[in-house]
């Protein structure tokens, strides 16, 4: 019962964005998936890698609210890790005789096929602010991501007033969704 | 209102930094305006889509310093590794490589030692070579082809069997009835055994008695058309032989009866091996079971092997063994009459009387 409540208390921590909640289940997990990618031909990098691509899965998994526990936090960061570097030995052309060692785990072909479509979006908005260029990359992110208020904004960026520094960051918003939503079709198209 | 201000209510409506008059206002309009409606929709969708990038963004940062920290406090497996885990990692990831090409010299080297046994002659010590002859391709060809003229020929006599033949070697009578000597190792792995006189006629024949270990085997004709001699024009020695006693021999290598002379050599045969003496003649394969016979037309031993690695060392086995070897086969069996003749009648004559005479009396052993 233990166990099972303090499992449910790590994901919400994690679905929070709790740094202690995060340690625990890294410092609980890591050292396996390592030995896992290690022993099927891979680098500690790739290790690395791989368990931090696992614990965004199972991060968005947790945030999208649907989310039910019915296995460890183990087996399932296990299963996906195992997924992903499959994937990931396919995709360099390895030969790859059914990876070794321990059980199948549980079900997580949809949830990493998910994890993907969410990262190739979430790529394609760092690549549109990245193509904004400055000031606006660092206006948009310090307001939208840092969640900075304009008044704070205007000053670090030395606008005379929160206004004037409001107006600008309405300028570079237009910019990026236009290329946002262009690459976004283009994706689409292509895909 | 141009794109910013607007942009910019939307925003408040959406953040809901909107006083209460102003956002039933503003709903007011976004019913009357599809324009305004699709751009909130869409742009909370924006938002909605950048607030979570940002939070992915957040939390692989965070991940990375969890990472770090971690590391750092040795609470996971750092990212350095040093001296055994190095090895371990390298094993690990080369070790199908290592594998694969473990299984092939493996492979390799079991296959070379499948093909040296095949082709290696099977006898006790690689240097010795027995003089069996095994019969190619090409001759099995020619001795059915040979069979085939025989079978024409005698076609109201009875049919002459046309099995291949795999070992042949010579053989020569003991006693005048059909009772005749060989080497083991000629007819050991043979189902059915054939003689063949200098004639070209040929015997059925079976082994009555196989000594592996001195090499001789006594087979007897068993076979309708044979007919028994008055007697044997040699005789058998007893007693071991002189060095450098000149000495003959008549055997097979070929379809046709071959004469070969030398002399005594040695008194024992190969590594010292005293059932045996050396020998100097010309033999080949196929002259495995021949006599030897000193001047006086006794036989002196049975031709036996040759050291592939000198020229000319033959092997015999010394003819007191087929005393021994008979000796054997009387107390056990129908053979108790037989004797071995210690009077040779070929005494005294040229070589060329003495072979004419001899030639009858030895035999081609072949065995499939």
């Amino acid at each position: 019962m233990k166990a099972e409540s303090n499992e449910k208390a790590l994901l919400q921590g994690l679905a929070r964005s709790d740094k202690k909640a995060i340690e625990i289940i890294y410092r609980e997990n890591y050292n396996m998936v390592r030995s896992l990618v290690i022993n099927n031909s891979g680098s500690t990098d790739d290790a690395k890698d791989i368990f931090q691509e696992a614990m965004i899965v199972l991060y968005e998994k947790v945030r999208s609210g649907t989310f039910e526990l019915n296995c460890l936090i183990k087996t399932y960061v296990y299963s996906v890790s195992r997924r992903l570097w499959l994937k990931r030995l396919q995709q360099m052309n390895r030969y790859v005789p059914a990876i070794e060692n321990l059980q199948d785990g549980v079900q997580v072909e949809e949830d990493v096929e998910e994890n993907e479509r969410i990262n190739s979006e979430f790529l394609a908005m760092e690549k549109a602010i990245g193509s904004l260029g400055e000031p606006c990359k660092s206006l948009l992110e310090a307001y939208y991501l840092e969640k900075k208020s304009m008044h704070e904004i205007a000053q670090f960026f030395g606008y005379t007033n929160a206004e004037n520094a409001k107006n600008q960051k309405y300028k570079c918003l237009v910019r990026l969704k236009k290329i946002f939503f262009a690459q976004y079709k283009n994706g689409n198209g292509n895909g | 209102m141009d794109d910013i201000k607007i942009l910019d209510t939307v925003e408040r409506y959406i953040r809901g930094e909107m006083s209460p008059d102003e956002r039933l206002y503003f709903e007011q309009r976004r019913k009357t305006d599809p324009e305004i409606d699709q751009l909130v929709v869409e742009h909370t969708l924006f938002l909605q889509q950048m607030n979570r990038f940002g939070e992915w963004k957040k939390f692989k940062q965070t991940l990375q310093e969890t990472h770090i920290d971690l590391a750092q406090q040795g609470k996971i497996h750092s990212d350095k590794l040093r001296g055994g885990a190095k090895v371990v990692y390298l094993w690990n990831k080369y070790k199908r490589v290592t594998a694969i090409a473990a299984s092939i010299a493996g492979i390799t080297a079991i296959g070379l030692t499948i093909l040296m046994n095949l082709f290696t002659p099977q006898i006790k010590d690689p240097k010795v070579t027995e003089l069996v002859h095994r019969v190619n391709a090409a001759e099995k060809n020619l001795k059915v082809l040979d069979n085939k003229i025989n079978y024409v020929d005698k076609k109201n006599q009875q049919p002459v069997m046309s099995t291949p033949v795999r070992y042949n070697g010579t053989g020569f009578l003991i006693d005048p009835k059909g009772l005749m000597i060989t080497n083991a190792h000629v007819v050991k792995n043979s189902r059915n055994i054939f003689v063949q006189n200098n004639k070209g006629d040929q015997f059925k024949a079976f082994v009555v008695k196989l000594d592996v270990a001195r090499d001789v085997a006594i087979i007897k004709i068993d076979d309708d058309s044979f007919k028994s001699f008055a007697s044997l024009p040699y005789s058998f020695k007893k007693a071991t032989s002189d060095i450098a006693e000149p000495i003959f021999t008549l055997g097979y290598p070929r379809d046709e009866v071959v004469y070969g002379e030398g002399y005594l050599s040695a008194k024992t045969g190969y590594n010292g091996d005293t059932l045996s003496c050396q020998i100097f003649i010309a033999a080949n394969p196929g002259n495995s079971g021949g006599p030897i016979f000193n001047h006086n037309g006794e036989v002196i031993g049975i031709l036996s092997a040759k050291e592939t690695e000198a020229e000319g060392a033959v092997f015999a086995v010394q003819s007191k063994y087929i005393y021994q070897v008979l000796d054997e086969l009387k107390k056990s069996s129908l053979y108790e009459n037989v004797k071995l003749s210690s009077k040779s009648s070929l005494l005294g004559l040229d070589k060329v009387q003495q072979v004419k005479k001899i030639q009858d009396f030895v035999f081609m052993v072949k065995g499939d």
